[in-house]
């Protein structure tokens, strides 16, 4: 304990003989809790039988306690308590759009008709779950102006990958596979856009922005060539800015034997203002806990479905969905059975996150079209506004020009201070906030993205604005302790993240055995 | 609308402190032909009562599992899961929050996953795992490439027994990443008898297998270690992990499984879980999130997300992944689930998913014509039918019984239209058996 925090603490009250400070409540291990003999569930115990395991019946243990019920209700409970969440305050996480889940859409994914059936089982006993698929599909293809879905992939990432394979399955197609290794990329990117590309044996080529940000379509031009087969582009992109030349790159893209991928994280922005296949995008995933509002839980499940162009549609991967001549819809689940259709293959057991599509289309329905433009509109307002109460503050990258549906600074405004971004972002976890997406787009210094989403009223933004407002000036009087020994109030304070990497410890060791070790 | 905030007088103060006229100036990077005020086809917005009105109506015309004898597995499996599961996973602080990317707000999702990967290790009996892939079948794509990484080969072979979709989304990735599977044909019953080079990166083995059956994998794992191959162990049904021996204990590199039947219910494929384990000496080609214990300013101990130098997100296109999002609610539900149980309960709860399985085998059998395939399994195994197993599943739910998954529905071609692949588990009643047997007893008359 260095004398700073020391005395930080002292301010906070006395040490108690728990270490729970009121409502904070240090919460052991599970396994410092249970018994491996006890179990809270009761099993019904069967009837006396022959096992018929063979020779792998297992006869070890494995130091796994049970815990009463009452225990397990308190212990998650607990723990949810050292939580911060989106019903909790504003979660402003650029790129990662955290905005209010309705709970209409959870009761609607507890139906016994959507959460209790399986993936094989007959398909005349899910006409409705298909049907609902189909229904999903058909909002996500005229919201983007593309004529063909692939709803199986499991997150943005997945999504990705579908799309990418789809390009690579139609460069084959065109004899090509050899000769197109190259997928543009522009530095401003998600890491998973090279992630990706690479992952398929694609070598990238690293296309510089402007110095807003933005991607000029004579920069993809000077980086074509009969070695291209694909740009990946985030649009509006991670600066925050709507590609004003993005047409024009699908079309030097198309012209040169190449694809346009669009990486569609950020779609909550336009979503009812623009559709995608307008703007010549051959390939776009659409995470649909983003854009549509499914929880994030702390780090998914996500759902990620593809929308495709024409030329990229026949390569959509199994299942296919179909109605029949006599209106019973189909599933197709094999490529033997998939007609003119030229899948390229699986990327997942069964038919994707069904639990996801529900909420989305949920989603979609309450909002309906209107809504849907609406939110996006209310989006990128309350990123606009945000802008205009912190422009003189804080310190915008490339100059005070409008943006979408996230706003973002660098930390010119600290310079001098010897406060870095990740100080800023630690103290406001002391004003009750969750700090905004820190250093992400690489291509910003110290960059602090705020995306508000549409969520937040005008008097939470009002609020926000005047605490950062507040800390700015903090940071230019001088008050260093605020931040360096930031966060204060949390459950626990700054966390040594280096040490977690030197000498990993990735799960719980019983107190006995470590020492023996 | 009732999920948005403004007033139209606050929008209208808002536009005016940024200091534009209307919210279309804030789109004034959009190029104006690309901008519609209204999509085709699309309906407005409705009340909460009308969409739960028409969802309600979609969801009528399915038949859910628990409303009638039900025995399909392959991959999902329908269990009891308490209610105190779906309480806390609701809870707003787990199911609203991100990423756990700021660890002092974040120590009850990190503190859980922490718990979870040690149930994960313990269960597959493996050193580390990982805090969840997107589901077994993913999981199972990631180990091979993994194998790839550490044996720097590029070719899996896939054992038959091997879940035909999980093989699908194998070797869709291994074609297009340029690497090699070579498929050992699929029945029930087969033999550890094939080549194996030492170009061959990994063998990839179901336990128990899509038929059900489950047998000792350690000359496997044998063969594969002479060969300087990884045995790759996959399990789609982690309720078996009570009651058959760990992978890791019979020789597994990486143990991938579907983590559904713990915690999950069967949401028509997704979301679920997957569960990936491996060798402590094979960490840093993990693909993944990692959460690791450490201290804070005052050495109290929390835990934060490590090891994120093998991740997209800093090594870019050096990663050992492209994952970003994995299933940390469905992994927070399989660790609440597992807390109540403890192994305990676990094998309990195994050891009466097996008697049931047990006690409809030997039901089946007694029917005429109908034979069982598998002599030994855990909670899933296969039958033989006179007629076609589509069209005797499909007669099976005239008559109210859905009663397992036709082999033909996943092995179009491969000679095996006469097999059904059928599992029991602590749902069903004995009333459900003899449900089955009737029915299927008059669908085979």
């Amino acid at each position: 304990m260095n004398e700073v925090s020391h005395k930080n603490f002292a301010t906070t009250g006395p040490e108690t003989a728990t270490g729970n400070r009121g409502l904070q409540i240090e919460e052991p291990l599970l396994f410092e809790i249970g018994a491996t003999s006890f179990t809270g569930v009761d099993v019904e115990e069967p009837e006396a039988f022959e096992s018929r395991l063979g020779d792998v019946e297992r006869r070890d243990t494995m130091g796994l306690p049970g815990l009463s019920e009452p225990e397990t209700m308190r212990h998650f409970v607990r723990l949810s308590q050292k939580n911060y969440a989106i019903d909790t305050g504003i979660f402003p996480l650029g790129s990662c759009t955290m905005k209010h889940n309705p709970r209409l859409n959870e009761k609607m994914a507890r139906l016994p008709g959507i959460g209790d059936i399986h993936p094989l089982q007959p398909q005349k006993t899910v006409q409705g779950a298909i049907e609902l698929m189909m229904q999903l599909s058909d909002w996500l293809t005229r919201l983007t102006g593309m004529p063909a879905v692939a709803l199986s992939p499991k997150a943005g990432a997945h999504g990705e990958l579908c799309g990418m394979i789809a390009i690579r399955a139609a460069i084959e197609a065109k004899g090509e596979a050899d000769t197109r290794r190259v997928v543009l990329v522009p530095d401003s990117a998600h890491g998973t856009n090279p992630a990706t590309a690479a992952l398929l044996g694609f070598s990238v080529r690293s296309i510089a922005a402007e110095k807003d940000g933005t991607v000029r379509a004579s920069a993809v031009r000077g980086a074509l060539g009969a070695d291209v087969a694909a740009m990946m582009l985030t649009n509006p992109n991670t600066c925050g800015l709507f590609e004003p030349e993005i047409a024009e790159i699908a079309k030097a893209l198309h012209e040169a034997g190449a694809y346009l991928y669009c990486d569609g994280a950020n779609f909550n922005a336009i979503a009812g203002k623009v559709r995608p296949g307008d703007l010549g995008v051959d390939a776009m995933h659409i995470n649909l806990h983003k854009t549509f509002s499914t929880p994030h839980g702390g780090g998914g499940p996500g759902a990620g479905p593809v929308v495709f162009s024409d030329s990229l549609a026949p390569f959509a991967p199994l299942p296919l969905m179909k109605k029949g001549a006599d209106g019973q819809l189909e599933l197709i689940e094999e490529e033997a059975s998939s007609g003119d259709a030229k899948p390229f293959g699986r990327l997942t057991a069964f038919h994707g996150q069904m639990g996801m599509f529900v909420r989305a289309l949920a989603y979609m329905m309450s909002f309906g079209e209107d809504g849907i433009r609406q939110a996006s509109e209310d989006a990128v307002l309350n990123a606009n506004y945000l802008r205009a109460l912190l422009k003189d503050s804080m310190s915008q990258p490339f100059g005070d020009r409008i943006c979408m549906h996230e706003v973002l600074f660098d930390d010119d405004f600290l310079k001098g201070t010897d406060i870095s971004t990740l100080d800023f972002a630690k103290a406001m976890i002391d004003e009750g906030f969750h700090p905004m997406t820190m250093y992400f787009p690489l291509v910003v210094h110290g960059a602090m993205l705020i995306e508000p989403t549409e969520s937040e009223s005008k008097r939470s933004l009002d609020q926000f604005a005047h605490s950062l407002k507040a800390l700015a000036k903090a940071a230019k009087h001088g008050d260093k302790e605020r931040f360096k020994y930031a966060p204060h109030f949390a459950p626990l304070r700054r966390l040594d993240e280096t040490r977690a990497a030197r000498q990993p410890i990735l799960s719980y060791t019983p107190p006995t055995r470590r020492a023996a070790e | 609308m009732r999920y948005l905030p403004h007033t139209a007088e606050e929008r209208r103060a808002m536009l005016a402190t940024i200091g534009v006229g209307s919210v279309n100036e804030l789109f004034a990077d959009v190029p104006g032909e690309f901008l519609v005020d209204g999509i085709d086809g699309l309906p407005r917005h409705k009340s909460e009562m009308h969409v739960e009105r028409t969802l309600s109506e979609l969801a009528s015309r399915n038949i859910p599992a628990g409303s009638v004898p039900f025995f399909a597995g392959c991959g999902a499996y329908k269990h009891h899961v308490p209610a105190t599961v779906d309480h806390i996973i609701q809870r707003s602080e787990f199911m609203t929050a991100y990423t756990p990317y700021q660890p002092e707000i974040a120590q009850g999702t990190l503190q859980y996953l922490f718990e979870f990967q040690t149930q994960v290790a313990a269960l597959t009996g493996m050193e580390v795992a990982n805090a969840s892939m997107y589901d077994g079948s993913t999981a199972t794509a990631e180990a091979v490439l993994m194998a790839h990484r550490v044996t720097k080969r590029k070719k899996a072979i896939l054992f038959g027994n091997l879940h035909p979709h999980y093989r699908a989304v194998v070797e869709t990735i291994s074609r297009y990443s340029e690497h090699e599977t070579i498929d050992l044909p699929s029945a029930p019953n087969t033999e550890f008898d094939f080549e194996i080079d030492d170009e061959t990166s990994c063998i990839v083995v179901q336990y128990p297998g899509v038929f059900g059956g489950a047998r000792d994998l350690t000359p496997l794992a044998e063969l594969a270690h002479k060969h300087g191959a990884l045995l790759i162990v996959v399990v789609t049904e982690a309720m078996s992990f009570g009651a058959l021996r760990s992978p890791g204990s019979m020789g597994a590199d990486i143990v991938v499984a579907e983590g559904q039947s713990i915690g999950n219910g069967l949401n028509f494929g997704g979301p679920y879980l997957g569960l990936f384990a491996t060798r402590q000496k094979f960490l840093r080609q993990m693909p993944g999130r990692l959460c690791g214990e450490t201290v804070d300013e005052d050495g109290k101990r929390g835990f934060v997300l490590t090891l994120s130098t093998r991740e997209q997100h800093i090594r870019r296109d050096k990663a050992t992944s492209n994952i970003c999002t994995n299933s940390g609610l469905c992994a927070l539900a399989f660790t609440v689930h597992m807390t109540l149980l403890g192994e305990t309960g676990l094998k309990k709860l195994a050891r009466l998913n097996h008697a049931n399985a047990v006690a409809l085998a030997d039901r089946l059998a007694a029917v005429p014509r109908v034979e069982i395939v598998t002599p030994h399994f855990f909670n899933e195994f296969t039958i033989r039918t006179p007629k076609p197993g589509a069209e005797v599943i499909d007669a099976l739910v005239d008559h109210g019984v859905i009663g397992g998954v036709p082999a033909s529905r996943l092995f179009s071609g491969d000679g095996l239209d006469d097999l059904i692949i059928v599992a029991a588990t602590e749902i069903n009643t004995s009333e459900d058996r003899e449900a089955y047997a009737t029915a299927l007893r008059e669908v085979l008359a």
